[in-house]
């Protein structure tokens, strides 16, 4: 259970090498968390992240196979999750960044890069809404882009995915109103990761630690929508309106 | 709707402190057969009985579960040829007072707020400013009728383990249906209060370590804001007729109190702080005289002075607040005044802030006071590093054998509290008989792994 100060007990993380969802749970008091379940496909990354965390004493770290291009297994690991322990937070945070360029050339990298960002999301996304309306309480925090928030031509393919996953998101977060579950949006910039670490860095680039400080502090405020950094939100506003001649000729 | 025709509705619910809501199917308690059907019907989630709400953190609620809401059962009765109430789980201390009182009776225990269920004061073990000489709520039940997780009705007296774990047992052992207590005869709706004002927290610890065995009710407020630890202390017996005549008081049993005031619905986050509290805290100190006795005042005055400002609790704004309550052996003394510095280092600023001393706890496993000291501090929710604060000072008081009121309690960790509660696995063994599945659940049950 959450606590009264905005402690949670249990996390699960979709997408469970995910930098940004495991600097989320550093970032929490330790001697709080009972049960840190990461799911992933099987690979010594995955086993890595629970080693760290076990290292770190954060107790009840474990590993989960989860893969999500196969959403028929969705439900079921979901479920077997849940019955076992309340989940208080869940961070759906599996993606891929792919290559705007590969992608072009061969659309079957496209279809991968919708199908895990976008349709494997709106699977587990809606499996979680399921079991945290049934437990009456928890968040579940979506790892969305500022990418979705207007389509560029260095990485629409990416960009229209995230596009979905926010909008889903956010219709979402609408439908649990009222069933103790809050849905968390989170649209960072530029993070630096081993996911982006092959590309220039953009202006307002942050770490995983800078998105996950202010992951944790929206949870204790119950906010719905946060970017990070937070004056991204401006920024993305002012982008949103450009004109397309002129937001064509910004540097990607 | 699944046992029968009964409205139910999904309710957010949230403990006084207003923090950590969860959302359950909320059903009012009409018959104990109904009762009984859902506990054989219960889902995963489980089931829950919740009374007035007035536990400060997470005891009354459970997410997703079945919650009776017993306020809607709530008969009772006074024999007065054997001094007893017998009371359906859901009556109030309220309610009860206003029908005993004029009757010449009061209730052996009262917490600080009378708007408390019979069923909650026994699954709290409350105790109230007499507990030095009298314990708490539990000592004073002589039979409790309960549902237990087959959906079975039972009824327990002192001779059975089932009793003692019900009592204090955080409503987890099963729904209690009714309850008989004994009731003390009074000679009046007045108390005879001395009233000492001292001026520092050894003054004050010590004053009350020399006295409080000659009153019947003894309390002290504590001026948080102020380093010295001052305080006002408050200590008074049942008035007698005489007393009352003497007074020129002619009702002795006069009892109707009523609502002052209603707190407001929004309040800002920042409405307390540091100088709305230093001058609350400032005029409470000065308002009290440097010593008077016998002065007349009423039972409510006396015990239940917040329960005239209706939702108080909405005074710390949207983000709620908690009370940090513990107890002490006396050879712990020292970490009252030190709670009190530590607090005020981190910017946790209270209002009301009490101290009392305990005499000896009884036998059910999980019931809170023990002989020493307890502490009461309310502190909103939203201070920084409120939290590690607290986790130190949990560990301080684990390690002197103190421990923190489950009714109150709403952040410690589970492995603290299985430290401090010795008697835990023998309340388990019991529960376990009474409830094999864990019908009974509450958050708090799940945040602390009881």
């Amino acid at each position: 259970m959450i606590d009264a100060l905005g402690e949670p007990q249990s996390v699960l993380v979709l997408g469970g090498t995910s930098e940004i969802a495991l600097a989320t749970i550093k970032e929490m008091p330790r001697n709080r968390l009972r049960r840190v379940v990461l799911a992933g496909r099987p690979s010594p990354a995955l086993d890595a992240a629970v080693a760290e965390l076990a290292s770190l004493n954060i107790s009840g770290a474990e590993a989960v196979e989860f893969d999500a291009k196969n959403t028929d297994s969705h439900g079921p690991i979901i479920d077997s999750i849940f019955d076992a322990a309340d989940v208080d937070l869940v961070i759906l945070a599996f993606g891929l960044l792919g290559d705007q360029m590969v992608a072009e050339e061969d659309p079957s990298h496209a279809v991968e890069l919708a199908t895990v960002n976008y349709t494997g999301s709106v699977s587990a996304g809606l499996h979680i809404a399921r079991r945290l309306k049934h437990q009456g309480h928890g968040t579940l925090v979506v790892l969305s882009s500022v990418a979705g928030d207007r389509a560029r031509r260095s990485n629409y393919v990416y960009g229209s995915t995230k596009a979905g996953l926010d909008a889903f998101a956010q219709g979402l977060d609408a439908a649990l109103a009222g069933t103790g579950a809050h849905v968390l949006i989170v649209r960072p910039g530029f993070v630096r990761t081993k996911m982006t670490s092959h590309l220039p860095e953009a202006p307002m680039t942050t770490n995983p630690e800078d998105v996950a400080e202010i992951i944790v502090a929206s949870l204790k405020k119950g906010r719905h929508t946060v970017y990070a950094p937070g004056p991204l939100r401006f920024v993305m506003a002012g982008l949103k309106v450009l004109p397309k001649q002129i937001f064509r000729k910004l540097p990607s | 709707m699944t046992a029968s025709g009964t409205a139910t509705r999904t309710e957010a619910l949230t403990g006084w402190g207003r923090t950590m809501s969860t959302v359950a199917t909320v059903v009012p308690a009409i018959h104990e057969n109904e009762m009984a059907n859902y506990i054989r019907e219960a889902s995963s989630r489980g089931v829950l009985a919740r009374g007035l709400g007035r536990s400060y953190g997470d005891a009354a609620q459970s997410g997703g579960a079945i919650v009776f809401d017993m306020t809607t059962y709530n008969n009772f009765s006074l024999d007065q040829a054997t001094m007893t109430v017998t009371a359906q789980a859901g009556a109030s201390i309220d309610e009860i007072l206003r029908e005993i009182v004029p009757l010449g009776f009061f209730v052996p225990v009262t917490a600080g707020t009378r708007i408390i269920t019979v069923g909650g004061a026994i699954a709290a073990d409350i105790h109230g400013k007499n507990h030095h000489r009298d314990g708490s709520f539990g000592a004073h039940v002589l039979e409790i009728t309960l549902l237990d997780g087959a959906g079975i009705v039972h009824t327990y007296t002192g001779n059975d383990p089932e009793f003692w774990a019900t009592i204090g047992g955080m409503g987890l052992t099963g729904v209690i249906l009714s309850a008989t207590f004994t009731v003390i005869p009074i000679q009046s709706s007045y108390i005879t209060v001395d009233t000492e004002r001292a001026k520092n927290l050894d003054d004050v610890m010590s004053r009350m370590i020399e006295r409080d065995h000659e009153y019947k009710y003894s309390v002290a407020w504590i001026d948080t804001v102020a380093t010295s630890g001052r305080g006002v202390i408050t200590r008074g017996d049942h008035a007698t007729a005489e007393q009352c005549m003497q007074d020129g008081v002619t009702n002795y049993f006069d009892y109707d109190p009523k609502n002052i005031a209603t707190a407001p619905g929004l309040v800002p986050s920042g409405l307390l702080n540091r100088w709305s509290v230093r001058a609350f805290n400032e005029g409470w100190y000065r308002k009290h005289p440097t010593h008077r006795t016998g002065e007349l005042q009423r039972l409510g005055a006396f015990f239940h002075p917040l329960d005239g400002v209706q939702e108080w609790n909405r005074i710390y704004g949207p983000k709620g607040f908690l009370q940090y309550q513990f107890q002490v052996p006396d050879s712990a003394g020292y970490l009252v005044g030190h709670t009190l510095q530590k607090l005020r280092e981190v910017g946790a600023l209270s209002f009301l802030t009490v101290l009392k001393r305990f005499g000896p706890g009884n036998q059910a496993p999980l019931s809170f006071p023990q002989a020493g000291w307890t502490l009461a501090a309310d502190v909103p929710a939203g201070v920084d590093g409120l939290g590690r604060t607290l986790d130190e000072l949990d560990a301080l008081i684990a390690a002197e054998g103190g421990r923190l009121y489950l009714a109150k309690d709403s952040r410690q960790s589970p492995s603290n509290f299985a430290r401090t509660y010795p008697r835990l696995n023998d309340w388990r063994e019991i529960r376990d008989r009474m409830d094999p599945n864990r019908v009974f659940t509450s958050d708090l049950s799940r945040r602390l792994a009881i």
